[in-house]
């Protein structure tokens, strides 16, 4: 297993770096960022970051690579202490939302930020009255279901078309799986917000009154009974859900090993699949499936937040600034192979250099994008976000495993959803 | 003397050996192929490839399938015999796989294709170590930096360890002072009390001193270790005041007492407590994990288990890691096996 | 040579020059503190850090267990008094967790509970059952005994990660089973499978240490005792049950008061063995405090304190029924 070339260069690049870096004079600006990759975004925003460095000779940016789950457990202890990194990679945005910085005064034209980034900037705000801009999105991710096209091709089995229901695409995976086979029809990654997509579909709305809690309503038991169902009887491998007591746990592997013949991931895992699998077999990107409410995956992503804490603010905007520079920005999801969050360049068709297989799935997830609901985005913005999506990834999970029966899960959700809210509001 | 003694350890048939010694001897063997089987079996796969750890079942040995290389063809192809078939009793190579269906190629008439369904073949293995695991785990993963962080905490603290303990175990069986023996009794207590509910507050306390992400967030906390001022005590208290005594005679300083007298004389304690510390410091994990948020000061208990959070499964790396890190034990541990365990059965004999 | 001998030279003098430091002060000290005060001086270091790391964070966590909210500092906490012990003891029938407040904490105390009770018991007879056999004329035990002593040694990460390799799906156990003709199981898939692995891969790693504190107190058994037992031609039951035991008492409870006490606090190999799962079936006390505190979206420090705190008590009146035994059968013994 040998990395490829110019990333093995990349990263030697950046050592050297590292190590000329330490040699800077003492007033230099020394910026950390706490940084996870999906695919490569660490390693592309090292090489963006040594260009910005070389005409900035005063700042100093080191990148500290990290795994997810780490930034989501450590990073908001270190903020809480005082000290904490300057930048992070973040997902939830509500977990560091007390300590962001606003960079408007500090950066030199925020109003191209409003009109390039607007919608996704009010992720990273804490209510409709707030109006700062916290941090640049490194990515705007959409869910889909990934296929096993050759396993489909080998059982006979068309590929769900688009309209097709969630029930249409479970019934398909299990007579893939069992004409090819394979030991599972389906798997999702062990996440809420990978569950909330269907969970929408199906009709779950997520809000009612502003200020309540969200509540468990009838399209969320429709798509939960659903799938707990499709966990039991084998459709979906039970492994992924239920192998972890806790945390968020991705069934990549399972399926580039061809254990599984849908995958239901995202966006992001494009540069994973094209590096691991290659021509292994045939892969290709569905159509958001379809309910009662909507054919709609979850939007989200990572972006790089700033934080009050940092000694060099000015330096931070310059910085992201730079990024979020349309050509730059344009640069960056080219090598990471990623959607842009940026509006002016969903629009431009971006030169992916990948594989036809690649091109493809790229175009198939702008599509799904296209048919995001306005609640997903919502849901995926609202504060409360994480501790709803921890509370059912949890409790199902339990239901799935036969601790206990989902009546108990819903309650339990609801509670844990009124109990994370009130700790958060507590003064 | 000699009769009970040879009834006490002699074997039960009079000379020859009776069920219960063969049962005794099973029961060994087996529990020792259960002791050291599992990390023998780590060992084995951390040598195989990611292609040969996803083989069910696995083979004993790292193996590895014989690749050939095909004109025509840019990259080397896996090798495979027929076993069932048209082509059976052939040895192909695989061009593509798709499913249930293999195009392959015959080595010597590499233009002709040849569909064979997959069950009808068996791979061509080969023995091969894949070294590369570990060579890459030392470019890719910054392997160097965790080594350090842990062998610094280690030495460190053991130094510390010793001498904070020994300072405090020399005067707690030397002096006689008001408040000797509640201090030890206090010390005695904080075994009882569990980390994890220390756990919180320490974080704060470690927060406020600026010992987080610092590997004196680690050590300092360690160092006071209650075992150890209890075994150091237990020893010293067997050592004759009276050359204490005659030192003070001498006109010696306390601290010379203790450096050149005591100390010395401690050795087999102090090595005991040593072997202890640094097993203990080097396979920390819930501080560490708590108080080391970044990635570089991370140690190598800390690495493995963050990458096994990342890389889910990408064993190859795992194992090897794995199997890193517990080399500098086994190595102490084969070097000083005696000294351990004749501690421990010295400190459980309280 | 010379270079090696010159730094030889060097760190000798070094080393001289750093144990002379503390001369003066000492001397001074010496002159001016009464005898008995001397050994504050040396004692000092240890009871301080002591005092920072051990005693004030119980305090501090008294404190933040009576406070609520989700911030780090104790400044910002608003006091919330008993409530937080309120709700991890609210419960309509405490067999039940899912009848509680807090349901995952009782999961947690019933899981424990559970875990302790078994882990320590076969803990035990395993260790004594290999210390007899230990004890006996044995070839190589040297061997043997390192073997089993082995595992102590391994970090918990490691163990952890031996044991999940090989109870894998396709791991060598399963393997073992489909040579065998069966199916292979989904070994930490079972709420109850995963819990008996917790507890036999906690057995695998620490039975070593206390097999050897047993064969110790095996070995202090003085043999004029058999001696005595064989000119009665008493038959190996009776030996074992009327003299070995008795007299190994100290030792078992060492053991037992040893194991008890980690086998309350266990955390790190099930954490990265099975993270607490399938659902929460093996999700124990440390664990749950852990994500309550730690890693939870919503951290809520002053429920982990709590939970904290009654963890600690919960250990207290265990070691002291305990002792009390100790103390008992140390009296009876005269």
């Amino acid at each position: 297993m040998s990395i490829d070339l110019p990333l093995r260069l990349t990263l030697a690049a950046a050592a050297v770096a590292a190590l000329g870096g330490m040699a800077a004079t003492a007033d230099a600006a020394d910026i950390r960022i706490a940084c996870y990759s999906d695919g490569n975004e660490c390693p592309a925003t090292k090489v963006l970051a040594e260009r910005f460095m070389k005409d900035h000779a005063d700042i100093h940016i080191t990148i500290d690579e990290m795994p997810y789950k780490q930034i989501l457990e450590s990073v908001p202890v270190q903020l809480a202490a005082g000290n904490g990194p300057d930048i992070a990679r973040v997902s939830d945005f509500g977990q560091v939302a007390p300590y962001q910085l606003d960079l408007t005064p500090y950066l030199p034209d925020a109003a191209y930020w409003e009109k390039a980034y607007g919608p996704v900037l009010d992720w990273m705000r804490t209510g409709p009255n707030d109006h700062g801009i916290y941090g640049l999105m490194t990515q705007l991710t959409v869910s889909a279901p990934i296929v096993d096209k050759t396993l489909f091709d080998q059982a006979g089995v068309p590929i769900p078309a688009k309209g097709a229901t969630w029930d249409d695409w479970a019934a398909a995976a299990l007579k893939v799986a069992k004409a090819t086979k394979t030991p599972f029809g389906m798997a999702w990654d062990r996440s809420g917000a990978r569950f909330s997509g269907p969970a929408i579909s199906e009709g779950a709305k997520f809000f009612y009154s502003a200020g309540h809690p969200p509540v468990v309503d009838a399209g969320f038991k429709a798509m939960a009974a659903k799938f707990v169902k499709w966990n039991q009887d084998g459709t979906i491998d039970k492994d992924v859900w239920v192998s972890t007591g806790g945390g968020y746990r991705d069934a990549f592997e399972e399926f580039a090993n061809g254990k599984i013949a849908v995958y239901l991931s995202g966006s992001w895992q494009l540069a994973r699949l094209q590096k691991q699998i290659g021509d292994g077999f045939d892969w290709v990107v569905g159509d958001a499936p379809c309910g009662p409410g909507g054919c709609t995956g979850m939007p989200g992503g990572a972006g790089f937040v700033a934080f009050k804490g940092t000694k060099s603010p000015k330096e931070v905007a310059m910085f992201l600034d730079y990024l979020a520079s349309e050509p730059v920005y344009a640069e960056w999801m080219v090598m990471t192979s990623n959607l842009p969050a940026n509006l002016d360049l969903q629009k431009k068709k971006l030169d992916y250099k990948l594989t036809p297989a690649g091109v493809a799935a790229m175009a198939q997830f702008q599509a799904n994008a296209a048919t995001l609901t306005p609640l997903a985005y919502k849901l995926q913005g609202d504060a409360m976000s994480r501790p709803m999506f921890n509370a059912s990834v949890d409790r199902i999970s339990q239901a799935i495993a036969g601790q206990i029966t989902l009546d108990q899960a819903y309650e339990r959700i609801t509670a844990d959803v009124a109990d994370a809210f009130a700790a958060k509001n507590k003064k | 003397m000699a009769r009970l003694a040879r009834m006490l350890t002699a074997t039960r048939g009079r000379g020859r050996m009776d069920w219960t010694d063969w049962a005794s001897y099973l029961y060994l063997i087996l529990g020792t192929a259960l002791m050291l089987g599992p990390v023998v079996w780590l060992a084995l796969s951390s040598l195989k490839s990611p292609s040969g750890l996803i083989e069910f079942p696995p083979t004993l040995l790292p193996q590895e399938q014989v690749r050939v290389t095909v004109p025509n063809s840019p990259n080397p192809l896996p090798l495979y015999r027929i076993t069932k078939g048209d082509h059976a009793g052939q040895t192909l190579a695989e061009v593509r796989k798709i499913g249930l269906q293999a195009t392959m190629v015959d080595p010597a008439n590499p233009d002709t294709l040849i569909r064979v369904p997959v069950d009808d073949r068996t791979k061509v293995m080969q023995f091969h170590a894949a070294w590369d695991n570990y060579g890459d785990l030392l470019q890719k993963f910054d392997f160097g930096r965790y080594l350090w962080n842990s062998v610094f905490i280690t030495t460190v603290a053991t130094i510390l360890t010793l001498l904070l303990n020994s300072m405090a175990a020399f005067a707690l069986s030397k002096y006689k002072f008001a408040g000797r023996e509640p201090v030890f009794l206090l010390m005695l207590a904080t075994l009882m009390i569990p980390p994890t509910i220390i756990l919180v507050p320490n974080y704060l306390i470690a927060a406020v001193l600026g010992l987080t992400d610092n590997p004196w967030g680690v050590i300092w906390p360690a160092v006071a270790t209650p075992t150890g001022v209890f075994l150091l005590r237990q020893y010293m208290l067997t050592l004759p005041d009276d050359l204490l005594e005659a030192a003070r005679m001498d006109n010696a300083s306390e601290w010379r007492i203790y450096w050149r007298i005591v100390l010395p004389l401690s050795k087999p304690a102090l090595a005991v407590l040593a072997i202890f510390s640094v097993m203990w410091r080097w396979n920390e994990f819930l501080w560490p994990m708590v108080v080391l948020g970044r990635n570089e000061s991370f140690t190598l208990p800390l690495a493995l288990n963050s990458f096994q959070g990342e890389l889910t499964t990408q064993w190859n790396y795992l194992l090897a890691m794995t199997v890193v890190t517990l080399i500098p034990v086994t190595v102490i541990f084969v070097l000083l096996q005696r000294h351990i365990t004749q501690g421990i059965a010295s400190a459980g004999v309280k | 040579m010379t270079v090696a001998a010159t730094a030889g030279r060097g760190l000798g003098r070094l080393y001289a020059a750093l144990m002379n430091l503390p001369e003066r002060p000492m001397r001074w000290a010496q002159g001016h503190l009464p005898d008995g005060r001397l050994g504050w001086l040396f004692v000092g270091p240890n009871l301080a850090i002591f005092g920072v790391f051990t005693f004030l964070p119980i305090l501090i966590d008294f404190y933040y267990s009576g406070t609520g909210g989700t911030n780090l500092l104790p400044t910002e906490r608003p006091w919330v008094g008993s409530e937080n012990f309120a709700s991890l003891t609210a419960c309509k029938d405490y067999f039940d967790p899912n009848s509680c407040v807090r349901d995952q904490f009782w999961y947690a105390i019933w899981n424990t509970a559970k875990f302790v009770a078994l882990q320590v018991a076969l803990m035990l007879v395993f260790s004594l059952m290999t210390a007899l056999v230990l004890n006996r004329k044995i070839i190589g035990r040297g061997f043997f005994r390192a073997a089993f002593f082995y595992p102590v040694l391994l970090s918990p990460v490691v163990v952890a990660l031996i044991w999940k390799w090989v109870l894998q799906r396709d791991g060598v156990l399963n393997a073992a089973f489909v040579g065998a003709g069966m199916q292979p199981v989904e070994w930490l898939l079972g709420a109850g499978s995963a819990f008996g692995w917790t507890v036999f891969v906690s057995i695998w790693a620490h039975m070593g240490f206390y097999t050897l504190i047993l064969l110790a107190g095996l070995q202090a058994i003085p043999a004029d005792i058999y001696e005595a037992a064989a000119m009665d031609a008493a038959p190996p039951s009776r030996v074992f049950r009327r003299i070995t035991l008795p007299l190994l008492m100290p030792s078992v409870l060492v053991v037992l008061v040893l194991g008890l006490i980690r086998a309350v606090q266990i955390f790190d190999e099930v954490y990265v063995l099975t993270g607490g799962g399938p659902g929460s079936a093996t999700t124990y006390l440390v664990e749950f405090i852990y994500n309550t505190g730690f890693s939870s979206q919503v951290r809520q420090y002053g429920l982990a304190a709590a939970a904290s705190l009654l963890l600690a008590g919960v250990l207290l009146v265990l070691t002291l029924i305990q002792l009390r035994g100790m103390r008992a059968k140390g009296d009876g013994r005269g």
